[in-house]
């Protein structure tokens, strides 16, 4: 546990001193959000059905650019290697830089609900409660396959192509099933099926964090 | 299994159950009533879809008894079920389109199996991309392993999400063979298929095995000349 937190610190103390990431995440996700309101021109009874999906979309191109960082930096002075040779479980390495994916994501999520709700006219207070719960979760689930898949990347050239490539496809139903709850909770729907929604993205998402737990020591291994 | 069974005999015994499949899927076979020869397709369409699903099974297979035993010929056998997998889900993709375009009026829906289908090829893509782009040498059969496992994971979770998803979406006619009411003749024709289907994917499977072990052969040859 304490490595865990060891490792989560050491991240974000990290972060705190270069400033590399996570402006990078929020200014790509501010964007993202910017670009998708020109490309539609929404109108107000329209913002309800779109901002789910645009939302979503947005968090997981921040992402995807975050998780390619974390273990880039881990690359570039072997701390990869020293990180897999220390005495410790390698599935508490996993769980802490997960944790750290987790925290830059939702930073970045934070700011571009801000944004969104700013420029979209838009109130997420009614639906606030959900609405932490779905990102949570589904932020877990997708930090989790970021954090192995940026993993696997790193040994990749290219892997700026190689993270989303196989991030994506896996990450697919995260995704659908965090925006078919946003939707939900967005619309005040009824409990029950927020609820529901709820429970089908912690499902998923716990699927791959236990994945991502019990095959990070192969990834890392010499 | 290359005691018990040469390659020529097996390539031999695929020939002739490949040309009996065709023939029962276009002579043997009933006209169906409302799709007419049309429907034919089906039985080729039906072979590939279950195969390419199979062989990702495979690949899962062979990348746990990779991790776990670290013998070469399991991350070689996930390779070929890759390469031949791949193959065969692209004739699933383009097969499908051809038979839902006179059948439904239109060539794609992202209807729930059309879409978990489609997964499955996004998949097999990013195993092979991930085996081509590997760069630290002696790596890449354990990564490929855990992608091949995860990804197959993913192919669970879609058939278990795709419930959950669009539940109220009319199920399509696609399956309309292996359900009840099948004519019997239809049925052996199916199986007939599946299985000339299976035997060529065993085939390749192992032609492509072979062939990875004649490169490595190579590449041992070519050190000791240059040495």
């Amino acid at each position: 546990m304490r490595i865990i937190w060891t490792i989560l610190v050491k991240d974000l103390r990290i972060e705190w001193r270069s400033r590399e990431t996570l402006p990078s995440m929020c200014v790509f996700g501010l964007l993202v959000v910017f670009l998708f309101n020109f490309a539609f021109e929404t109108a107000r009874e329209e913002t309800l059905r779109l901002l789910p999906g645009l939302l979503w979309v947005a968090f997981a191109f921040a992402g995807v650019l975050g998780f390619n960082r974390s273990f880039a930096a881990e690359r570039e002075n072997g701390c990869l290697e020293g990180l897999a040779l220390a005495p410790i479980d390698p599935s508490t390495i996993f769980l802490g830089k997960m944790l750290a994916n987790l925290v830059f994501l939702g930073v970045a999520e934070a700011v571009v609900i801000f944004a969104a709700s700013l420029w979209y006219n838009f109130s997420f207070f009614p639906a606030l409660a959900w609405l932490a719960a779905i990102l949570f979760f589904g932020s877990l689930g997708y930090a989790a396959l970021g954090t192995i898949f940026g993993a696997v990347a790193a040994h990749t050239h290219m892997r700026e192509v190689m993270l989303p490539v196989l991030q994506f496809p896996v990450a697919f139903w995260i995704l659908i099933l965090a925006i078919d709850a946003t939707a939900d909770a967005l619309r005040g729907a009824p409990r029950v099926e927020i609820a529901g929604g709820v429970y089908r993205v912690a499902g998923v998402s716990l699927i791959f964090v236990v994945a991502g737990f019990l095959l990070f020591e192969y990834v890392l291994e010499e | 299994m290359t005691e018990r069974l040469s390659s020529a005999a097996h390539l031999y015994i695929t020939s002739v159950w490949m040309t009996v499949a065709l023939y029962m899927d276009f002579l043997y076979a009933p006209r169906e009533l409302t799709m007419g020869e049309v429907q034919r397709i089906f039985y080729v369409h039906f072979s590939l879809a279950v195969t390419a699903l199979f062989g990702y099974l495979l690949i899962f297979l062979g990348g746990v008894a990779y991790l776990w035993k670290r013998s070469r010929a399991a991350d070689d056998f996930s390779h070929a079920c890759a390469e031949v997998g791949f193959v065969y889900c692209c004739g699933v993709l383009l097969t499908g389109p051809l038979w839902a375009r006179p059948v439904w009026g239109i060539w794609w829906t992202w209807d729930a199996r059309l879409t978990s289908t489609f997964i499955l090829w996004l998949l097999y893509i990013a195993y092979l991309m991930l085996r081509a782009y590997v760069t630290s040498p002696g790596r890449v059969e354990i990564l490929a392993s855990v992608v091949g496992i995860i990804g197959f994971v993913d192919a669970i979770v879609d058939y278990m999400a795709i419930r959950w998803w669009r539940t109220q979406h009319p199920q399509p006619v696609i399956m309309g063979g292996a359900g009840s009411g099948l004519e019997p003749r239809m049925w052996l024709t199916v199986m007939v298929t599946w299985g000339a289907f299976l035997c060529l994917f065993a085939y390749l499977v192992r032609a492509r095995m072979a062939l990875a072990e004649a490169r490595r052969e190579l590449r041992a040859l070519k050190r000791e000349l240059a040495m």
